[in-house]
């Protein structure tokens, strides 16, 4: 799905004495089918705006466009449910949502309310636990027995399992180790090869170069920059007043390139920065 | 809940703020007390003034004083309706059925709704003025006689401390499993009565976990930082009374006996 954000603003507590401004004028768009990282500092409106695209929040003034659904100040609370089926959103420690018996059942809530027929939960539940790289026992095992890299995935599944064509990540890695955060990783790079919209908010820069097609950078509730990592990272004056990190691959280019080597555009992923050494050891 | 602002503090520096919280807190109870041997109109006027002055001199926007109003606008407005049409009478102005409009009955309506306005400004000033933490901290210097009776005041007052500094943490924690279940399709407020309540169960459910992982972590960490229990510690923050906490008892003191001149005059 296609997501157009046009002059959204957002005010916390509007028309109180404690108003404050969570997003400033974002016009951004994010394409369909492509893999956008939201990156930015802490308290910057990164999860402010994902939490518009199936409106958990509402814009103060402004209008978005999610699919066919166009969301303003007036849009109100009814008949939300087909888009935010449509919109899955993965929170930031989403093991704190779950709570039913077993974790087939929290697997099913989601598509249940979102009228499937229990067949089809079952089901949906049986595909996504093998999907998110746990085994069909745990199934019958209660939430809150798991350990909390498990209890992670089986909340990925839930949201998952209703099967939405954009899905929204609010650092879905953080706190996880190395090798569940490759797999977890991986998992939503092929989610997007099936066809979906994949939004990640992160501060991992190595993530952002390693999977995303776009990104976008948030700072005060403004956007201030947009478009492909490679142009991002190589804007060095963004980076400075953004205080943004470099992958560790162009962090290393950039090392290298005090001496000898020399780089037209700093490589962001291993395999970049590998074919330009190459190059540049045998072009000599 | 955001919009609650009575109970909230608001960062600032004003003499309010510099008062010693024990003071404040003892103080807003009386003029709480003090607020019902008003009777005229003039004894009325006198404790708004009083009341005005001293949200001035917090220099916090009045904004905020109306603001605390809100939350409980309709139970004034509903209180102060009663009194306007069911105060009987014997020289009605108007007269319908069993509502009866009358002079008296304005008058003991507008008594009533200066004394929420009274109650309610008073009481958001201490809030807004001191601290959660300043609060917990002066009930538990106020509780200290009851030691002699074997009441864990010390106890009491950890509670108590730990309990305000969980509370915006629970309401953020709830908002955010809200907003979480409502991303898989949980309408609240919607449908009867019991699929509201049933609505419920999933934000309930997970707020009970996470608190019981949020106590175990905290007595570990505490344990691990050497707490025993509340007997025998020293105190980091000492509450300090000033020359100014001195005037402000007198300043009280005046009230009264000015309002106990008025109110029989």
């Amino acid at each position: 799905m296609e997501i157009t954000f046009e002059h959204v603003t957002h005010s916390y507590d509007a028309n109180s004495p404690v108003a404050n401004l969570g997003l400033d004028d974002v016009s951004l768009k994010i394409d369909d089918k492509k893999f956008t990282a939201i990156v930015g500092q802490t308290g910057s409106g990164k999860s402010t705006l994902v939490r518009h695209i199936n409106a958990l929040l509402k814009p103060t003034s402004g209008k978005l466009t999610v699919g066919d659904r166009v969301i303003t100040p007036e849009t109100n609370n009814k008949n939300l449910k087909p888009l935010r089926k449509k919109v899955g959103m993965v929170f930031q420690f989403p093991e704190s949502q779950l709570f039913e018996e077993t974790v087939e059942k929290d697997i099913m809530f989601g598509p249940m309310n979102f009228g499937f027929s229990e067949a089809q939960a079952k089901d949906a539940a049986h595909k996504m636990i093998e999907l998110v790289g746990l085994s069909k026992d745990y199934l019958q095992k209660s939430p809150f027995d798991l350990s909390g890299g498990q209890m992670r995935r089986v909340a990925i599944a839930g949201v998952l399992a209703s099967d939405p064509e954009t899905i929204i990540l609010d650092e879905p890695t953080a706190g996880l180790d190395p090798v569940g955060r490759h797999e977890i990783m991986d998992l939503f790079k092929g989610l997007q090869a099936q066809g979906r919209t994949i939004i990640l908010i992160t501060h991992n820069m190595d993530d952002v170069a390693n999977y995303a097609d776009e990104m976008a950078v948030m700072s005060q509730g403004k956007l201030v920059a947009s478009g492909l990592p490679t142009d991002v990272f190589n804007d060095q004056k963004l980076l400075t007043d953004e205080l943004l990190t470099l992958p560790q691959s162009a962090q290393f280019a950039q090392a290298l390139a005090q001496k000898y080597f020399q780089f037209d555009k700093l490589p962001i992923t291993i395999d970049e920065l590998s074919t330009e050494i190459k190059q540049q050891v045998n072009g000599d | 809940m955001n919009k609650l602002i009575m109970g909230r503090y608001l960062p600032g520096d004003s003499l309010i703020y510099q008062l010693d919280p024990r003071g404040k807190f003892l103080l807003t109870f009386y003029f709480v007390g003090i607020v019902f041997l008003a009777n005229n109109v003039a004894s009325y006027v006198f404790l708004m003034a009083f009341v005005l002055f001293a949200v001035y001199l917090s220099k916090i926007s009045f904004g905020f004083f109306i603001k605390g109003l809100q939350p409980i606008f309709w139970l004034i407005l509903f209180t102060v309706l009663l009194q306007l049409f069911f105060t009987p009478s014997s020289h009605p102005i108007w007269q319908w059925g069993f509502l009866t409009l009358s002079k008296e009955g304005m008058v003991i309506a507008s008594y009533i709704f200066v004394r929420f306005v009274l109650i309610i400004f008073i009481s958001t000033l201490l809030t807004l003025t001191t601290t959660p933490i300043e609060i917990s901290d002066s009930i538990e210097s106020i509780l200290k006689p009851l030691k002699k009776v074997n009441f864990p005041v010390t106890q009491v007052a950890l509670m108590l401390s730990i309990a305000l500094r969980f509370v915006p943490l629970l309401v953020d924690e709830t908002t955010k499993i809200m907003d979480a279940q409502r991303a898989r399709g949980v309408d609240f407020g919607e449908g009867g009565l019991i699929k509201r309540i049933k609505s419920f169960v999933p934000i309930l459910i997970p707020l009970f976990v996470s608190s019981f992982s949020i106590a175990y972590d905290l007595a570990i960490a505490m344990e691990s930082r050497g707490y025993k229990d509340g007997e025998g510690r020293s105190k980091y923050r000492v509450l300090k009374w000033s020359m100014r906490d001195n005037v402000t008892v007198l300043v009280m003191a005046a009230v009264t006996i000015i309002l106990l001149f008025i109110r029989s005059y």
